[in-house]
């Protein structure tokens, strides 16, 4: 006890796994039946998306960005997947190819012009919803049977969802943090005169974290027609919100590129299921947003708490 | 001093000026492209209809500003929520009679200060950045505005949807009462010592705390202050358009954000211009009447707005000094 209290970055980075483990450990006591397979395939069927984004989130927070597009970028590729893709594949990669570019691009501006990135991307995410209304102006589509088979996987022992979430964190963790080319990139949010001054071109390490974010943008966008089979202009706009608070519950500060993919994907799992803890508790769907908001809050006031009880101890 | 250091003063001065009366330019061009269009007819609907919508957004930016002005980090992101919840609480309390029309609205100033305090409260205590701080702060309160407002089918006073919606000399009731507002927050802006500390510490808060400004005071006040005016503004907006819906909020996150930048204020604070809210909310009021008389979707004229404003924004150009 009095040595993980010695050790406030060990109790910082357990906050995220110990709130989902609370969580689960709450709906497996009021609802002892959801400790299945089944149970675990039904309450984070709709994780993996959110996840995505919240990676994609976080590529761009660890340049002390913050992107508020994200879920209308999210719509509009699955928009593309449930319109193009299944009709003309080449064309409908062709699109996807270029969105993410369009992303580094943005990412070049930002940096070029010193422009604040809220406003850039508040501004872009009315050009990905204007995209999407104009490619499908009422709901509908349908997404290509591959993509429906491939994220519909039933895996042996463990839910598909869980598993490549899992995955997902672990390769992040290991190219983000493990790697020397993660370390210049998380060093253009920590530190940029270091990593300018070891001759690293900031531009392209902007350029590269927000091509990263437009390519788990996409894969969000994908992984989530695949799963709802139908898109719609409007299908992912609460995304953006989402992945900001999946990012900050999983350790991430918002500015010197402190982030954690692990924190971040757990962080994702946990705000998916505050959604069914409620229908456990059999309260309102419309305090869904407010559970998840008081979740972050609870969190972030732990994580006050473990920085004090550092600064006093310092 | 060298001539090139000198030129760069000249420059910095006229600086601040020109994006403001580019709203403003902006604005006419558009307008005279769409009586263009329309061959002359209906000019004085627009205008009218322009002048009460922009109110709106007027409102909202003011209280944004003073947020923005206050430093880098510091932007509201509960406006949308606030909106929400003060309709519906001011059209509850109004309850549809006109005796209680200066009851709701004090509700609905009310629950703006409740709202400010809460995010204060969590950037103070937290010490979160502000961004998350409101953005957490919105999800509870949104989500009391759904719980509340679920079903909630009351019509405004009829003397406030008259006030709302009527016009005298084909200038609305609004746009004037919000012209009102906007001087009184203007002379609070460049003449109180309040006024005076926003600015200081948004150019410098450490600077300010030495010069023995207390800069939490200000800093709480700019919070509450900036949701009091989102809360008249879900009341005045309620009364507007005959009820409070639980999505009227909506554009409103943008909008604020976008007529602070286009209107001529620093993003990254310190420096903020009341009037340029004027030229900025009815250029972007415009924009979209344009677009609309063009005959062009809702796809395309969300694409275009999208477009126009990060054009605007990258040619007004952002803070050229690299100072944090």
């Amino acid at each position: 006890m009095t040595g993980a209290l010695a050790n406030p970055r060990l109790l910082r980075a357990l906050l995220p796994p110990v709130s989902l483990i609370l969580l689960l450990a709450v709906i497996f006591t009021i609802q002892p039946r959801a400790m299945s397979y089944l149970g675990l395939n039904l309450m984070l069927n709709l994780a993996l998306p959110i996840a995505l984004a919240t990676i994609a989130q976080l590529c761009v927070i660890a340049v002390n960005d913050l992107d508020l597009s994200i879920g209308a970028f999210v719509s509009l590729v699955a928009c593309i997947g449930a319109t193009i893709l299944p009709e003309n594949p080449a064309l409908g990669l062709a699109a996807l190819a270029g969105c993410i570019a369009v992303y580094a691009a943005l990412g070049a501006l930002i940096h070029w012009r010193n422009l604040p990135a809220i406003v850039v991307t508040l501004g872009m995410s009315f050009v990905w919803l204007g995209a999407a209304v104009l490619l499908l102006p009422s709901p509908g589509g349908s997404a290509p049977a591959w993509l429906s088979t491939l994220v519909k996987l039933r895996t042996p022992l463990i839910p598909f969802a869980i598993l490549a979430s899992a995955l997902l964190a672990l390769l992040v963790h290991l190219f983000l943090m493990r790697s020397s080319l993660g370390v210049v990139l998380r060093g253009a949010g920590g530190n940029p005169q270091a990593v300018r001054r070891a001759g690293w071109s900031l531009l392209k390490t902007k350029m590269a974290m927000y091509a990263l974010c437009g390519f788990f943008g996409v894969l969000s966008g994908l992984c989530l027609v695949g799963l709802t089979t139908s898109a719609d202009a409007n299908i992912a706009l609460r995304y953006t919100l989402l992945s900001i608070a999946g990012v900050i519950l999983g350790g991430g500060e918002f500015t010197g590129g402190r982030v954690s993919p692990i924190g971040a994907v757990i962080g994702a799992l946990t705000l998916t299921l505050a959604g069914s803890l409620l229908t456990f508790l059999r309260i309102s769907p419309d305090w869904q947003i407010g559970a998840q908001g008081a979740i972050l809050i609870l969190v972030l006031a732990l994580r006050a708490l473990v920085n004090r009880t550092e600064r006093r101890a310092a | 001093m060298s001539a090139a250091e000198s030129e760069t003063r000249g420059v910095r001065r006229r600086l601040p000026q020109m994006p403001q009366a580019f709203s403003f330019i902006g604005a006419g061009l558009i307008f005279a492209a769409t009586l263009a269009f329309t061959g002359g007819a209906g000019g004085g609907q627009i205008l009218s209809t322009a002048l009460t919508f922009a109110t709106m957004y007027v409102i909202v930016g003011l209280g944004q500003m003073f947020v923005i002005t206050t430093g880098p980090g510091n932007v509201d992101l509960s406006i949308p929520a606030t909106i929400a919840l003060a309709g519906a609480v001011a059209m509850t309390v109004m309850g549809g009679e006109d005796g209680m029309i200066a009851l709701g609205l004090l509700a609905a100033l009310g629950t703006g200060v409740a709202v400010g305090c809460f995010n204060y409260a969590l950037i103070r205590l937290l010490q979160i950045p502000p961004i998350i701080a409101t953005l957490s702060a919105s999800f509870l309160v949104q989500s009391t505005a759904i719980a509340y407002g679920r079903g909630l089918r009351v019509r405004p006073p009829p003397a406030l949807a008259d006030f709302a919606t009527g016009r005298i000399m084909g200038v609305p009731y609004l746009a004037i009462a919000t012209l009102l507002l906007s001087v009184l927050m203007a002379v609070l802006l460049h003449r109180t010592v309040y006024g005076r500390s926003v600015a200081a510490v948004g150019q410098n808060s450490r600077a300010a705390h030495l010069a023995g400004i207390r800069v939490d005071r200000v800093r709480f006040l700019t919070y509450v202050l900036s949701a009091v005016l989102a809360g008249l503004c879900g009341a005045v907006l309620a009364g507007f358009s005959g009820g409070s819906s639980l999505n009227m909020g909506e554009e409103y996150l943008l909008a604020s954000i976008a007529v602070v930048v286009v209107g001529g204020s620093s993003v990254s604070g310190g420096q903020s211009n009341v009037s340029g809210l004027w030229g900025a909310s009815l250029f972007l009021y415009l924009l979209v009447t344009m677009l609309n008389t063009f005959g062009v979707g809702a796809g395309l004229r969300y694409l275009l707005t999208g477009l126009i404003i990060i054009a605007i924004i990258t040619l007004a150009g952002g803070p050229r000094a690299g100072r944090a």
